[in-house]
């Protein structure tokens, strides 16, 4: 009972900090309508700076003031750093397609991780405790720290503070409206521009707060930005984006679940240890599922308003130009003689460029003619690298298995998750998939006696006939190639019709009979099965596999090879990933900071570009044509 | 059994009753014209007769059985076909495509992955094509058309799946005033040929009066009158309606 209790408590704690730093993002998103991935980077800012003006100080020397001081003049730092990005990056993309924004913000989380890495090295940092609060207290003959006790003051509180400020003055007024109705608000001659900056300077010293008060629980560690943002997604999702209150009660779901879960005794699946409790994310998925299904757009959100960005309209999808079969063929011819031209090294590379090809064309499948959005598209990927690692590992089985039982893994985990993500649409679809990617992540990482955790599985090479470099490279040319153009056959068949429909007019489509639910579920599996391919033909490649392969800058390579080539062509992505995993492993080749360059070439690219390297081609291309076919 | 038959619905917004229990009937063969003035709760009749909305109360029947809470796809299926007041096409493909698109999914074809989509049922969807006007322009992007050729397009698509049942939504609108009478005309001849229900809203009364063989008279939700174009013209409490919002009415 006592223990219950203090797990309780437990759970409460870590609501308020989950909440810091959810309510900060729910705010910009609420007004802006961003999602900002770089909120993670200022919560790892926060925590950074704080560190620094705690400890790096003589903090001893003033006490209380030195402790409480330096984390609200981090919060304060942090927060002016919100302003420099809003100002000299955001404000420029507000009219650009959401993915762009969602992929410049990305950009800047990769750009404060090399600037961190910089500045406060490699090592995890061990914060100072809170003065005067470093006991604990006893409950029901139970000890719980002090610091702790706090916490679950400090949440409501904020909560309080913001609704103080979004109810009693007029500033929160005006945010209040730009919620509901950002036209409304522009036309009524607010400075809007004032007033982003100066949402993104709260939410990101709401970020800065919650990651400072995390120094005395938590060392400050440089993968605490990644790992915040999707739990902050989560709850955003589960709470109803841009709202505050939503956000709250979402995080004292999720955290409660989780705080009870550590009961949740282990068993035996398949004769492997399942221990539910360590899986930490498991019920932020029950939490979200449950209630996406129940209400789609979040415990306290309202469905988006219709408002889309002008100008979405898509190009016609027509017949492959002659010029372009031709370019076609030649790059197969090129590629089917390449092995006698250069060495193991030059076919390594191009390997893993097929196979990035691969992922590209599968999530363009879903994104393109689907409309659906995927930013987790790496669980995919992963799914289907353990499926081929683990039949190979567990069960001795040849490669020819593993190669199917990837893509099968793969297509059942797109089966579930699909049937949530098509429900929502837009940045609420992205974010979902981004949070089940989170999950097979942490599946992977967590559950140890399956998958070795973050060691990963090793030795997995293929079977002895396919071992040489040249014979594996025809074996992933083939399969590629297959995969890209059976996915090109379906995009021109009926079924990549019906997708389209769907995704141009919903309306429509309902009124001539297609189901678009179902349609848009069987193309996420179809994306899911040919990306679990694109794994399986990974691991085999690489010979091991680990949670990496799942993770969120996986994800994001896959977007950028689709955005950088262009949604709107088929042949774009494929371009793409060409041109992206070249600069990925020229940069990584030359220089120790390829994040931030890389980071920083994603930003410059989508400023530039904001219809990608493909769809810019195709315009200038069309120039003079006049066409309006 | 009429095609249609509507019995008591309701449905508001909030507080707003936007549909406030109407009934009604069409036989096959008949147009009958539904007017009213704007906000009457026309469009909102429509989305619960084809499933777009679910009504508060009262029922929907297509040829003698419910449909009252069907999808609009499943509504689809039983041969009602639609045409919306804000067009609704499908802008990345083709006119032709988007015709063949409605015969695909007629003949049930949708989940073939293979053959292009493109070369199937191009002669059935040109025929239709040809039928309101657009035959020449099917190889336009839908999404570069002029809002007249668009509600032209949306009729094609509406008669691929040879309903028996047409609901139009302001379908003349955006067209110039002979371009109406025409389309409207080509309505009626299929109707009459084919025998197709077809009920369709308008706010053009020179095509309402010369086309349709009955008319029903929405306001605020309620229906007010039905009868003949002569019986409504000359109903006391239309009149008022239509002078007390300042719309015109009336032959000319
Ligand atoms: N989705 C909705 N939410 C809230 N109110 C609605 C909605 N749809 C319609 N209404 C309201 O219901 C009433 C009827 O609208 P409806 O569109 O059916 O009228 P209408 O007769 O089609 O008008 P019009 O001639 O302008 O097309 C109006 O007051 C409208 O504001
Ligand atoms: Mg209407």
């Amino acid at each position: 009972m006592d223990f219950l209790l203090v797990q309780f408590l437990n759970g409460l704690a870590s609501a308020s900090s989950l909440f810091l730093v959810a309510s900060g993002l729910s705010i910009i998103f609420g007004v802006s309508r961003i999602v900002n991935f770089a909120h993670g980077s200022f919560y790892m800012l926060g925590a950074y700076v704080a560190w620094t003006l705690t400890r790096g100080l003589d903090w001893v020397a003033f006490g209380h003031l030195g402790f409480w001081g330096g984390i609200l003049i981090a919060a304060v730092v942090v927060g002016l750093l919100g302003v420099i990005v809003e100002i000299l990056l955001l404000r420029r993309i507000y009219q650009a397609p959401e993915l762009f924004q969602l992929l410049a913000t990305f950009g800047v989380v990769l750009i404060v991780q090399d600037a961190t890495l910089w500045i406060w090295g490699a090592q995890d940092l061990l914060g100072p405790r809170a003065p005067g609060m470093r006991g604990a207290i006893d409950i029901m003959g139970q000890r719980f720290p002090q610091y702790e006790m706090l916490l679950i003051v400090i949440g409501p509180a904020v909560l309080g503070l913001l609704w103080l400020l979004f109810h009693r003055t007029r500033w929160g007024t005006l945010v209040r409206a730009a919620t509901l109705d950002r036209e409304m608000v522009a036309a009524l001659g607010v400075d809007q521009k004032l007033l982003f900056t100066s949402i993104f300077f709260l939410g990101s010293f709401l970020a800065a707060l919650g990651g400072g008060l995390q120094l005395p629980r938590e060392p400050v560690q440089l993968n605490m930005d990644l790992a915040i943002i999707a739990d902050a997604f989560v709850v955003v999702v589960v709470g109803g984006m841009g709202s505050v209150g939503g956000a709250y009660l979402a995080a004292l779901l999720i955290a409660e679940l989780q705080a009870f879960m550590l009961f949740v005794p282990d068993f035996a699946l398949f004769g492997v240890t399942v221990s539910i409790s360590k899986m930490t994310l498991i019920p932020s998925f029950l939490v979200m599922a449950v209630v996406l299904v129940v209400r789609p757009y979040g415990l306290l959100g309202r469905p988006p308003s219709h408002a889309r960005i002008a100008g979405a309209v898509e190009p016609v999808v027509r017949a492959t130009p002659a010029e372009l079969k031709w370019l076609g063929y030649a790059a197969l011819a090129l590629l089917v003689v390449l092995p006698f031209f250069v060495g193991d090294y030059g076919l390594i590379v191009a390997t893993e460029i097929l196979i990035m090809v691969l992922v590209a064309a599968s999530l363009h499948f879903m994104m393109g003619p689907g409309g659906m959005a995927s930013f987790g598209h790496a669980a995919y990927f992963g799914l289907g690298a353990y499926g081929a690692a683990l039949m190979t590992k567990h069960l001795m089985a040849p490669m020819a298995v593993g190669l199917a039982a990837g893509p099968l893994l793969a297509g059942l985990f797109g089966i579930l998750f699909g049937w949530f993500c098509v429900r929502l649409s837009g940045v609420y679809l992205a974010m979902l998939t981004l949070a089940f990617a989170q999950i097979v992540w942490s599946i992977a990482f967590q559950w140890v006696a399956m998958t070795g955790g973050d060691n990963g599985l090793l030795g997995i090479w293929p079977d002895s006939w396919a071992t040489g470099k040249d014979v594996y490279y025809y074996l992933t040319l083939a399969l590629c190639v297959a995969g890209v153009l059976v996915l090109r056959r379906m995009i021109y068949a009926p079924f990549g019709y019906a997708l389209r429909a769907g995704r141009d007019s919903p309306l429509r489509a309902e009124a001539i009979g297609i189901d678009v639910v179902r349609v848009q579920w069987a193309a996420f599996t179809v994306a899911a099965v040919f990306a679990g391919l694109a794994g399986a033909l990974f691991v085999y490649f690489k010979g091991s596999v680990f949670p990496t392969y799942a993770s969120i800058p996986k994800s994001v390579d896959a977007l950028m090879m689709v955005l950088m080539g262009g949604v709107q062509t088929i042949t774009g992505p494929l371009i793409g990933a060409v041109v992206y995993m070249g600069l990925h492993e020229q940069l990584v080749r030359l220089t120790e900071l390829w994040r931030l360059v890389l980071g920083a070439s994603i930003i410059a690219l989508v400023l530039a570009f904001p219809q990608g390297i493909a769809g810019f081609v195709v315009r200038l291309w069309l120039k003079g044509k006049a066409e309006d076919l | 059994m009429s095609v249609l038959a509507v019995q008591g619905l309701q449905k508001s917004f909030g507080g707003v009753q936007a549909v406030a229990g109407v009934s009604f009937a069409v036989e096959a063969g008949e147009l009958l014209a539904m007017i009213g003035p704007n906000g009457a709760g026309k469009t909102t009749c429509f989305n619960m007769l084809m499933g777009q909305l679910r009504p508060d109360a009262g029922s929907v029947a297509f040829e003698g059985s419910d449909i009252t809470g069907l999808a609009p796809r499943q509504v689809w299926r039983l041969g009602v076909g639609r045409t919306f007041q804000i067009t609704a096409t499908f802008a990345s493909m083709t006119v032709s495509e988007n015709v063949q698109m409605a015969l695909l999914s007629h003949h049930r074809k949708l989940a073939s992955f293979w053959a292009p989509a493109t070369s199937l049922y191009a002669d059935e969807a040109a025929a239709l094509l040809q039928q309101v006007g657009m035959v020449d322009q099917r190889q336009r992007a839908c999404g570069v058309l002029a809002y007249g050729d668009l509600k032209r397009v949306e009729l094609a698509v509406a008669l691929a799946n040879q309903p028996r049942l047409l609901l139009m939504d302001e379908p003349t609108a955006g067209m110039a005033p002979r371009e109406r009478v025409a389309l409207m005309e080509l309505t009626a001849k299929l109707t009459r040929d084919r025998g197709i229900a077809v009920l369709f809203t308008e706010h053009d009364m020179d095509v309402v009066f010369a086309q349709a063989d009955r008319i029903i008279v929405l306001n605020r939700g309620r229906l007010i009158a039905q009868g003949t174009p002569a019986e409504v013209r000359a109903d006391k409490g239309v009149q008022d309606v239509y002078l007390g919002s300042g719309s015109t009415f009336g032959g000319h």
